[in-house]
């Protein structure tokens, strides 16, 4: 198990350097045209080329990565080349909304779409078609329009929530919580048809084993056999497609933080992308591939407590 | 030898090319999604047959106009015609949702075949890459990339294409490796087919449905994705789309709600329709390659029909040694266009305590159903369709599910083939072993692990604590299957019903296996239901035997008098094929090669 | 005497190991063996003695890691690839899935014509070609438009014995050719393989577990334990006067499908077992 868990973090690290060498190459390919960009057409040769070695650019590429990566592991990013804070004081503020965000629409999705997708499998009929449709439904459609739907109804015509805004937990939790219904209704609406198909097919897959019919031949109730035996084989799968997900949901917050003015990571990549503020972009990259890694080493060690042959090699 | 016959073959069918395209079309939801889908695509190519109006011209007095007069869907913010728009962006969303397609599927599609086929260092590096394409929200990736190239939408698709070709690769791939191991792939590899000729002839023709799957999945996210961009104003403002109409809707969503309503509906519709075609070419591909699983998709028909005597009434037993006694059982599976087929046309058999019958027959004789329809653990879809399964007075095919689970495992109990999947691979033996003891007995956990290494050892195998402690995984066949003897008698039951107890195990196991069962139904005085194939296994173990073909027991008696005095020419047909030492081949002799030239020049 | 067709000396075949550290997998651990043309050799063995990793490693379908196998004279383990794929007009492959080994979209016409448009032969010469098989088989000549789903079991292993005599060749691996058949039709498909090697003089790998099948179809016997043959002869005398234990062992532990026979054959059994784990008792307390 230790050996196990040591090579899954290894990978990790590893994956978190390749994509933040890619991401760094790529963002600062442009070159020297950044420092115009920022200083507008009117600024003079010598400012642009004093401005582009103030912030390194002339520097060959890779000594900038080592440099970046230098200052990445002490917990320094850089600072925004608009605001002039640091990149890691920027993303600290906005990180714990987009996971509160996030987290919450995981979890909700996870339990609702379980429940469904168990529902359907052992009912199967009708249960089983209706299931089926609105989960295909509810994966087709893109979130923000099920966002854009929600609001006309619930804040435009019903006026039960705010449209936009945000309101932080520190202030009032109850406040907090309905800034934060619309935004995580319309994540979790998707994700609960994506993982509610996924655990159906899982389920009735498991439920076609033939030690399924063995312990039903022990006199085991089917409810005990499918709560105990089938659940407990068909989550390795579920777990796989909620990792998934969670993925989908960190993309699918940039555009929901937006629509609602939520001061999360999402809405921050989409003002510096704006911006051109290279730095706090980089910032986010790194941030989210953390965030994706650790959720796929938690959800991999899940895999080996379920799974006692993962738990070996 | 030439005299045998050739072999009947049955009726042509069709096609499974056409079948396929026809039970596509049967499916409702997939026929009208295909033709709305034509629409839109015939909508975009002929734009401007459609409406007069120029998607870029902005009109003062139409800003916000509502629909109707010379505007069919009113007039945007800038009084510009909301349905020309809607035609026009229908050009660019589809191209790009195109573009984003044919990288996704080049890209994944071949880097797929070439790792899943020759595997080796490309595919340790590809599925690292995919790995890492996989860890990204494509949202954040292409928010980062445009802060670099700039708001060109058929950049930011082609990007897209790059990070969704990493699912198509997976899909490839995975489904690559599934063909390279078949069987007919290393029967042409023999027959001396290139690489290259195996991936045209037999691989590309296995990944070519998954991909057009796939493909409706990714089409559908990429028009959701490039309208998102759009939508957050981040796309190309100077071409008319869905996204950048729903980013002006939005921003008018009060004064001119219905703004918005047609790009939403557009975009929701079209993803949708994707989706729904997607799925039902899915459907109809799995309908096709195996058509015994739809059957699970019918109801059971656990109904007794009318004809069939009471419930209820004893045996009238002429032993009362007599434990199981089956009446005119039938068995029938539900068919998926709602009919019933009878797979077992009314047997009778009993079995008394301390003896063994055995149930013999070749595959689809319908001796296994038999066994399951005595215990009621028909798999999904069939059912007990008439008869009587009398258990000391009950009648079992009438029973409620909650009386036959008291009556499972303790008073009959169930060995099956397979012991590598008859064990549940996520939890320890002992755990599977404890549980019906806690519910038949009334153990407590302390008793229930006491007993059942004490069973584990009574099965003959080694260490039973340590066996108890493992997972199934980690025990061989052999020792699965002696497990599963445990487990079944674990409650003493009165009958055991064994269904080809010893077919997937080696010989030697075989015999130490059916050395077990006859010492524990003597000690146990059960009666046993033995179903095999195998002439040798009833010979070894039983004491009565019936013979069953197509849904009939055609032929019964005493082990000794069916093997030296059958009757029905179907048993004398059976005993004919088994192969005896009498047949022993000649030895060799150098057969006369009329073409061995090769041969003598080796030699000399 | 004649000059065996298929000459291996101390075969060895490794699989590599999933763990970087761990040592490969020996599945062969150096078997010799002769074919001589027109022979059916018969290959005994449990699951896991190398018995069809052996056969595979004829057909060029296992890593070979030591020894040589000579077919007629030309070493098969230093042929290059493309060498090796023209060695599929000598050895060709019955195997023991009939379900599997077809591809399931291909008709059977196109099907046994796939070993001979590898060798360009025209359309029309292997149209009549896979007439003549499947007159060879005892198929109907429309089966060559039908799918394999259409057949049964043994049906599906006629057409594989076709496609494997397709090019004539001179020797054919029978990995478990009937194990998967009906008691019926497995006999059936037994005087096939024999009357066809009567007739073409085709010599047979025929690796199976059953002994009466081997009786049937083989002149010589060898038996496999893992990843050795621990015992070789005329298929007359292993199958009656075994001498190493672990054939007898093998042999007395098929139960045979006669009542009397059967309860003698328990007894001996029971007797051999016996008096073989008292010799291990005395060579451990020897050790």
């Amino acid at each position: 198990m230790v050996t196990f868990l040591a090579r899954r973090l290894l990978t990790g690290i590893a994956m978190l350097l390749v994509i933040s060498a890619l991401a760094f190459v790529l963002l600062y390919l442009t070159g020297t045209d950044i420092a115009r960009s920022l200083l507008g057409d009117n600024a003079s040769e010598a400012a642009v080329a004093l401005r582009a070695q103030q912030l390194g650019l002339d520097d060959p590429l890779l000594s900038r990565y080592a440099d970046w990566l230098g200052g990445a592991v002490q917990g320094d990013l850089g600072t925004s080349w608009f605001s002039g804070a640091p990149v890691i004081d920027v993303l600290g503020s906005r990180l714990g909304v987009t996971l509160s965000l996030v987290v919450i629409s995981t979890l909700i999705s996870a339990v609702v779409a379980t429940t469904l997708g168990v529902w359907a499998a052992v009912r199967r009929g009708w249960v089983d078609r209706v299931v089926q449709f609105v989960s295909l439904g509810g994966a087709a459609v893109p979130n923000y329009l099920i966002a854009l739907g929600l609001v006309t109804l619930f804040a435009i015509n019903l006026g039960w929530f705010a449209p936009t805004g945000y309101t932080r937990p520190e202030d009032s939790i109850g406040k907090w919580a309905a800034s934060i219904t619309l935004p995580v209704l319309a994540l979790t609406i998707g994700c609960i048809a994506g993982t509610a198909q996924q655990v159906r097919s899982a389920m009735i897959d498991a439920l076609r084993q033939d030690y399924v019919r063995t312990l039903r031949s022990r006199g085991l109730s089917q409810r005990s056999v499918i709560y105990k035996h089938v659940l407990r084989n068909a989550a390795g799968p579920g777990l796989s497609v909620l990792a998934l997900q969670f993925v989908g949901l960190l993309g699918g917050a940039v555009i929901i933080e937006q629509m609602f003015a939520v001061p999360g990571l999402g809405s921050l990549s989409v003002s510096s992308t704006v911006q051109g503020d290279i730095p706090v972009i980089m910032g986010v990259v790194v941030v989210v591939a953390i965030i994706v890694i650790v959720v796929n080493v938690i959800i991999d060690i899940a895999h080996g407590w379920l799974n006692p042959k993962a738990r070996v090699s | 030898m030439s005299d045998l016959p050739p072999i009947a073959l049955p009726p042509d069918t069709r096609s499974p090319d056409a079948s396929l395209a026809q039970r596509l079309l049967r499916d409702p939801l997939g026929l009208v999604s295909l033709v709305f889908l034509g629409v839109v695509v015939l909508a975009a190519v002929f734009a401007p047959l459609l409406t007069s109006h120029d998607p870029g011209v902005a009109v003062l007095q139409d800003v916000l106009g509502d629909p109707g007069d010379g505007h069919l869907l009113g007039g945007d913010s800038a009084g510009r015609d909301v349905f020309a728009r809607l035609l026009y962006g229908s050009r660019f969303s589809l191209l790009g949702a195109a573009l984003a397609l044919a990288v996704a599927v080049l890209v994944g599609g071949v880097s797929g075949l070439v790792a899943g086929y020759f595997g080796k260092w490309f595919d340790t590096l590809a599925s690292g890459a995919a790995a890492v394409l996989m860890a990204l929200p494509g949202m954040v990736v292409l928010l980062a990339a445009r802060s670099v190239i700039g708001s060109s939408a058929w950049w930011a698709m082609a990007i897209f294409g790059i990070l969704l070709s990493a699912s198509v690769f997976r899909l490839v791939r995975q489904t690559v490796q599934s063909v390279r191991n078949e069987l007919y792939v290393d029967a042409a590899r023999v027959a001396g087919l290139s690489d290259l000729r195996i991936i045209f002839r037999h691989v590309l023709r296995v990944v070519r449905a998954p991909i057009i799957i796939q493909a409706g999945f990714i089409a559908s996210v990429a028009i959701a994705i490039q309208a998102g961009l759009e939508f957050l104003g981040l796309g190309d403002m100077s071409i008319p789309t869905w996204g950048s109409m729903l980013n002006d809707g939005f921003s008018r969503i009060y004064q001119q709600p219905l703004l918005i309503l047609w790009p939403s509906l557009t975009i929701a519709l079209v993803c949708l329709a994707l989706t729904l075609v997607a799925n039902a070419l899915r459907d109809a591909l799995e309908s096709t390659s195996s058509r015994r699983r739809a059957v699970t998709l019918a109801v059971p028909v656990d109904t007794v029909d009318e004809t069939s005597p009471a419930a209820g009434t004893a045996p009238t037993a002429d032993d009362d040694r007599t434990v199981l006694r089956v009446e005119g059982l039938r068995v029938g599976y539900a068919m998926p266009d709602g009919s019933t087929k009878e797979i077992v046309h009314g047997i009778d058999l009993d079995v008394r305590r301390g003896e063994v019958v055995g149930l013999i027959g070749e595959s689809g004789s319908g001796k296994t159903q038999s066994a399951f329809a005595v215990m009621k653990l028909l798999p999904e879809g069939g059912g007990i369709l008439g008869g009587r399964v009398l258990w000391k007075g009950r009648d079992l095919a009438r029973l409620s599910e909650r009386d036959m689970t008291r009556i499972r495992g303790k008073e009959i109990a169930y060995v099956p083939q397979e012991p590598m999947s008859n064990l549940d691979p996520s939890f320890t033996i002992g755990t599977q072993l404890v549980e019906p003891m806690r519910i038949h007995l009334g153990l407590n956990r302390a008793q229930a692990r006491t007993r059942a290494i004490e069973l584990l050892g009574r099965v003959g195998i080694q260490n039973p604590e340590r066996v108890f402690r493992s997972h199934p995984h980690q025990v061989s066949g052999g020792m699965a299957q002696r497990v599963l003897i445990a487990g079944a008698i674990s409650c003493e039951p009165e009958l055991l019903i064994a269904d080809e107890p010893t077919t997937a195990l080696d010989v030697t196991v075989q015999a130490d296996i059916l050395d077990l069962l006859r010492d524990l139904q003597d000690d146990f005085d059960m009666g046993v239901l033995l179903v095999t194939h195998n002439f040798g296994v009833v010979a070894d173990l039983c004491d009565r035997v019936a013979v069953m073909r197509e849904g009939h027991i055609v032929e019964r008696g005493s082990t000794r008098d069916i093997f030296v005095a059958h009757e029905h020419p179907y048993t004398t047909q059976l005993f004919d094929a088994i192969l005896t030492p009498e047949n022993t081949r000649h030895p060799y002799q150098a057969p006369y090669l009329p073409t061995a030239p090769r041969t003598e020049a080796s030699t000399s | 005497m004649t000059e065996p067709l298929l000459q291996m000396r101390d075969v060895v075949v490794e699989y590599p190991s999933k763990g970087l550290r761990s040592k490969p997998f020996r599945a062969l651990k150096g078997v010799s063996l002769d074919i001589r043309p027109g022979e059916c050799v018969g290959l005994v063995g449990e699951s896991g003695s190398g018995k069809t990793t052996l056969g595979r490693a004829v057909l060029g379908l296992a890593p070979v890691t030591g020894g040589s196998i000579r077919f007629d004279g030309r070493e098969l383990t230093a042929m290059s690839s493309r060498e090796r794929r023209g060695m599929g007009s000598d050895i060709q492959v019955v195997f023991q899935d009939p379900y599997t080994s077809l591809n399931p979209s291909m008709t059977i016409g196109d099907i046994l014509a796939e070993p001979l448009t590898a060798r360009d032969v025209g359309r029309k010469a292997a149209q009549s070609r896979v007439a003549e098989l499947l007159e060879q088989v005892r198929l109907p000549a429309d089966a060559a438009r039908r799918l394999p789903r259409e057949f049964s079991g043994g049906q599906r292993q006629r057409v594989a014995i076709a496609r494997a005599l397709a090019l004539d060749p001179r020797l054919i691996i029978c990995d478990e050719p009937v194990s998967a058949l009906d008691l019926s039709t497995q006999a059936r498909v037994l005087d096939l393989f024999v009357e066809i090697q009567e007739r073409t003089g085709v010599a047979y790998l025929f690796v199976t577990h059953d002994l009466e099948v081997v009786r049937n179809v083989s002149h010589r016997v060898a038996v496999m334990y893992q990843g050795e043959i621990v015992e070789r002869g005329e298929t007359a005398d292993v199958t009656s006067a075994p001498e190493h234990p672990y054939t007898q062992r093998l042999w007395m532990a098929s139960p045979v499908p006669d009542p009397v026979a059967q309860e003698r054959r328990r007894a001996e059994r029971q007797r051999l077992l016996a008096v073989q784990a008292e010799q291990d008792q005395q060579a451990g307390a020897v050790a």
